[in-house]
């Protein structure tokens, strides 16, 4: 299998892209999936739709409004803008914050279902033993949540490899800046690469397969769906 | 005008159709139960104690501290609170060992102010070979040691205990009482107990609180209040009184053992069955109304226990044949029942002295 230096810049911008995005899942997301799980205000069902509105969406219409937003026009733009950011679309970082948001349900709801699991229990239990709420969270519901935040991370970082209408809404397709491995095979099959384009299309079946199999032989994908 | 010592407890709770509206004077010391049929605000009241519920409306001082006044709007979240707290099942963390569970609160609380040592607690629930072993690995009756041991390693000022039986089988539940009786004898941590089980009740309590739908019905100390003619506290199937004594004697042709009831001058002895408990023990015995009868005069009976007492007053039964009759035995107080005839043909009254004959009692 031949891969050409395009290819392997495609896909180190990729894994750039997942890793990076995958951090800023787990930050943005686990106080979201925390508050998802434990509040019993009547925006939940609003938040949680909100969050979970990439499940279904087409990604061009997610990637059309995001890239409308963050234009010059729009209140992002006009925020980057006014901070001397420039604008983000057909930029890298533009590019993780769409996969932010295309990949934020595969981390929030593995997680909030980890944290729903837990119960009360446990954290009045830490509550009793003098354990204040921030101590709370991070000696007794991280651990107890811990399955939940692998199969969140796998997730997370598995679908924002695999995200192509988002990138090609917001980020284009500009070598080492916005071209990663799903716009690469495009690329290739318009160029009638078919050799070059199973190259990479392959890869990305056996490394989609592995991660599923991981998830599944150890009872995480099962949950996932709840 | 607030009371420096003791508990003193207010609270108002609704949850729709429940509502929870209490204003207790407890003891600051021993073990107050917390009696009454599920559904009755006891788990309720005593989530209030620990701040895991949260009162509309409360007060709540121990021992001369403030954890709640929502006239200043002040509450302590119950992580402030200086308590240790056992829940039904124990909510040991699964993925710590026992040892680091019992580590877990001891920890956060500054060493200045730990004053239950670490060998005190484990010995004295017993725990010393189970430190290695994680929580699935336990017996129910294994694990709430462990969580009354990690609860006591928070050096608390004030311990409640939810049902901590509850959960467990009957040869379970015995493993563990005399661990409890060890606690109220040991420690002087005041104790707040959940129970509707009468019989830990009456081996436990000093003091008690008798609660239905989010009412107190009744709360005194113990043999007092079971001795209430207006408010027969039932501790299992019938009315009865619980004292308390010193095992005196024992004496083994017989098998019976003496138990002094009533310190001081002028105490009384009762014969139980000897179980084997050592001479100087405190010991509690159970009185069941339906098991005391009254005699104008002493006579050879086969009744082992015969004492003299006055009669105090009588109070209505749960049927119209009978009678509840209060009297004093020297300090303390019992209760008979007989049927109301019998009542007439004695010709009883008030102040009258007469014999009661006690056909059973139990040692707990």
């Amino acid at each position: 299998m031949n891969l050409s230096p395009d290819d392997w810049s495609a896909i180190r911008l990729t894994l750039e892209l997942a890793t990076l995005t995958t951090i800023l899942l787990l930050l943005v997301g686990t106080p979201i999936a925390w508050w998802l799980a434990r509040t019993g205000s009547r925006w939940k069902g609003p938040i949680g739709a909100i969050v979970a509105l990439p499940i279904v969406l087409p990604p061009t219409v997610l990637g059309f409004y995001l890239l409308v937003a963050m234009g010059p026009d729009g209140p992002v733009g006009h925020l980057t803008q006014s901070l001397g950011l420039g604008l983000l679309p057909f930029t890298f970082p533009g590019l993780v914050v769409a996969s932010v948001f295309y990949s934020l349900p595969f981390v929030v709801q593995p997680v909030q279902n980890a944290f729903e699991a837990i119960g009360e229990r446990p954290l009045e239990a830490a509550a009793t033993l003098r354990a204040g709420p921030w101590n709370c969270f991070f000696t007794v519901a991280l651990p107890l949540a811990r399955p939940g935040f692998i199969t969140g991370t796998i997730l997370g970082f598995a679908h924002t490899i695999g995200e192509f209408g988002v990138v090609l809404m917001i980020g284009g397709n500009i070598p080492e800046q916005t071209r990663v491995v799903s716009m690469q095979i495009y690329n290739h099959v318009e160029a009638l690469e078919y050799g070059q384009a199973h190259g990479l299309a392959g890869g990305l079946l056996v490394f989609s397969f592995c991660v599923l199999l991981v998830l599944y032989s150890f009872g995480g994908g099962r949950r996932l769906w709840k | 005008m607030e009371m420096s010592e003791g508990i003193a407890a207010r609270f108002r709770v609704n949850f729709g159709a429940f509502n929870l509206d209490t204003d207790l004077r407890l003891p600051g010391t021993g073990v107050t139960a917390l009696f009454g049929p599920s559904g009755s605000g006891k788990t309720t009241l005593l989530r209030c104690f620990a701040g895991l519920q949260r009162a509309a409306r409360g007060h709540l001082t121990i021992n001369g501290d403030c954890w709640h006044d929502d006239s200043r709007k002040f509450y302590l979240p119950t992580h402030r609170r200086p308590l240790g707290y056992v829940f039904q099942e124990a909510s040991l963390f699964s993925r710590l060992s026992v040892q680091r569970n019992l580590e877990f609160g001891m920890k956060r609380v500054p060493a200045t102010e730990r004053r239950v040592a670490w060998g005190q607690a484990i010995e004295l629930l017993g725990i010393g070979h189970l430190l290695e072993r994680m929580p699935s690995g336990l017996s129910g009756g294994e694990r709430q040691r462990v969580g009354i041991a990690r609860a006591l390693l928070t050096s608390p000022r004030l311990l409640l205990l939810d049902e901590p039986l509850a959960s467990l089988d009957l040869a379970r539940k015995q493993e563990i009482l005399p661990y409890l009786e060890r606690l109220h004898d040991e420690l002087s941590i005041p104790i707040v107990y959940v129970s509707h089980s009468p019989d830990e009740v009456a081996r436990l309590a000093d003091h008690i609180v008798v609660l239905d739908q989010g009412k107190v019905l009744a709360d005194g100390p113990l043999a007092e209040t079971l001795a209430r003619l207006d408010l027969p506290i039932r501790l299992g199937e019938d009315a009865g009184v619980v004292l308390e004594g010193t095992l005196a004697e024992r004496d083994l042709q017989w098998s019976l053992a003496r138990v002094d009831v009533g310190v001081g001058v002028g105490g009384e002895s009762l014969w139980v069955r000897d179980t084997g408990t050592p001479v100087g023990h405190r010991v509690r015995l159970r009185i069941l109304a339906r098991d005391v009868s009254i005699a104008l005069q002493r006579f050879d009976s086969s009744i082992v226990n015969s004492l003299p007492a006055t009669v105090l007053d009588q109070g209505e039964d749960n049927h119209p044949a009978l009678v509840l009759m209060r009297l004093q035995v020297v300090k303390e107080i019992v209760l008979a029942r007989l049927t109301r005839r019998s009542a007439a043909h004695l010709g009883l009254s008030v102040g009258q002295q007469v014999w009661v004959q006690i056909k059973a009692v139990a040692l707990l």
